[in-house]
């Protein structure tokens, strides 16, 4: 894990640019889903038998390029080149552009509904593809975000498993309250989980479920570099050059 | 038969032959499409009325290699979900299918909150939006035929009222109506009625489009002699100027217009009303015609 942080801190550095605190905050989920969950195949990303992982909080895109980088989806190297012109790693993932990306996000609110569309879809063509969509608790202030959890429920979309990294950027705008009771009113199973214990992550993403299934991860912002940590003047900031130096020394 | 009529029939007959058809209507047409939701209950859906997630929903059918058919009112199938026909289409180039009914006031009596006079002209700012604007039913049936399975992101606005002849139309392409030396009358869809009654008596050409994006540039470069150009538009007035502009540069070329003016049309009544507001009207078309041909 250290070693994507670096890599996902370099990447920043390099590019003034990303949302480090975010990446961090998703970064062990999307380990355990890409390296244990996912029946998926680096090498054949388009594969039809795949399973379907959309990013709906799309500004986490870091966490989720150094993930398909260590997976062999594309090379470490491409990392350097992220939010530059000439590179195919965005701010924002693409799904034109890199192999494993699946749904060109950043606009919140706009994951999800596709990722229930895709999990629809698969019901209707009887395919046995599975659906996993991460959105954040920010995100979670977006309307869409509960029309489609209306529709995903109304259609008992049991093949579609949405986790919540609620790492209460929210808090400031807007009370969310409590998204376990609102998902379990939406008519979806809920679950709760540590966001960064991976066992736990592994454990919960395993149990099975004759509904939409939403996991809400109680994650922080920043995790693992104290000056990040919960600090919302990094949400969008890239380090500078002594920054850079004390947050590699605390990562290795 | 009317156009939405046509659109059942026309669905209704796709969807035995062609397994990758969805329809996702937002809570309108459901009375209609009953023999649909009744034989093909897995690919009719009648969504609900959440137009931004039904546009995004639709989005993903489309990655799972359907093709969806999504039908609303048309100021909430566009300008409510504009970002997700952008983005999650457009910008994803993923291939959908969107038919509009009320296009500009065809609500009349119903109010400004449910005109949409401005869908040509927003949804030509989505790169590789096709727009198609058919004036008879069976003009729809054949165009929606030839295009619904493009691979791209396709609107259809159904209006309710009709010309009075249907045309063989291809998708893309103009048809040349009538052919004239003192000026080019370029007839988007259902001006194309009032434009023919107007030109009776007229030395002038007649382009009928009803696909205005792509926009056939050659046709209009191949018919328009004089240089002088009335621009027929049912919607917001202006939104094809560009092209034509484009399409016969570096021509000098005199444009006018008839279409919808840019306000709330804030009174009810029927659609014939506003279109004698407007100036969509056989003596407005002439009058303009005459002062471009002869000023």
């Amino acid at each position: 894990m250290k070693h994507m942080k670096k890599k996902i801190v370099e990447a920043a550095a390099i590019a003034k640019e990303g949302h480090i605190p975010s990446a961090f905050s998703v970064l062990d989920i999307l380990w355990v889903l890409y390296d244990r969950i996912l029946k998926i195949n680096p090498k054949d990303p388009k594969r039809e038998d795949r399973d379907i992982f959309i990013l709906s909080k799309g500004h986490a895109s870091l966490g989720l390029y150094a993930v398909l980088a260590e997976k062999g989806f594309f090379d470490n190297k491409h990392l350097e080149k992220f939010g530059h012109y000439e590179g195919f790693l965005g701010g924002h993932p693409d799904r034109n552009k890199i192999p494993g990306v699946e749904a060109s996000t950043g606009s919140l609110g706009h994951g999800f509904p596709m990722a229930v569309g895709v999990a629809l879809g698969m019901k209707i063509k009887k395919r046995g593809n599975r659906t996993f969509v991460i959105i954040g608790d920010g995100e979670a202030n977006e309307g869409t975000i509960w029309e489609s959890a209306m529709i995903a429920a109304h259609h008992n979309l049991s093949n579609l498993t949405c986790i919540v990294d609620h790492n209460h950027s929210t808090d400031r705008a807007l009370d969310v309250g409590s998204l376990i009771d609102k998902f379990k009113s939406f008519g979806w199973a809920t679950h709760t989980m540590d966001g960064h214990d991976q066992e736990e992550i592994y454990k919960v993403l395993t149990v099975k479920s004759d509904k939409p299934k939403a996991i809400i991860a109680d994650t922080i912002k920043g995790k693992g570099v104290k000056m990040m940590e919960n600090n919302p003047a990094w949400h969008h900031k890239s380090p500078t050059e002594e920054e850079f130096k004390e947050i590699l020394g605390e990562l290795l | 038969m009317s156009m939405r009529k046509q659109f059942v029939e026309t669905i209704e007959s796709i969807l035995p032959k062609d397994e990758r058809l969805v329809l996702v209507l937002g809570d309108i047409g459901v009375f209609g499409f009953r023999k649909a939701f009744a034989a093909y209950p897995d690919r009719v859906y009648n969504i609900g009325i959440l137009e931004q997630s039904t546009i995004g929903m639709s989005a993903g059918l489309a990655m799972t290699g359907l093709i969806p058919v999504v039908h609303t009112i048309a100021p909430f199938l566009v300008e409510r979900s504009y970002e997700q026909l952008k983005l999650d289409f457009g910008y994803q180039k993923l291939g959908g299918n969107f038919v509009s009914v009320g296009g500009s006031y065809d609500y009349a009596a119903l109010g400004c909150t449910h005109h949409c006079p401005s869908d040509v002209g927003i949804l030509k700012n989505i790169p590789g939006m096709e727009i198609i604007l058919p004036g008879t039913a069976e003009e729809f049936d054949s165009l929606f035929r030839q295009a619904y399975a493009s691979g791209g992101p396709t609107y259809f606005r159904l209006s309710e009222r009709e010309n009075p002849v249907s045309y063989e139309v291809k998708f893309g392409k103009a048809n040349v109506i009538k052919r004239g030396k003192l000026a080019t009358v370029v007839a988007v869809s259902t001006t194309l009625k009032p434009v023919m009654e107007a030109v009776m008596d007229l030395d002038v050409t007649v382009i009928y489009y009803t696909t205005v994006a792509p926009f056939d540039t050659q046709t209009l470069r191949e018919n328009c002699p004089s240089g002088k150009v009335l621009l027929c538009e049912p919607y917001y007035t202006g939104a094809l100027a560009a092209d034509i502009m484009g399409a016969l540069k570096p021509k000098p070329i005199s444009l006018d217009f008839v279409g919808v003016p840019n306000e709330f049309l804030d009174k009810y009544g029927k659609a014939e009303e506003h279109d004698k507001y407007v100036g969509l009207t056989k003596k407005n078309i002439k009058d303009k015609l005459e002062k471009l041909i002869y000023a």
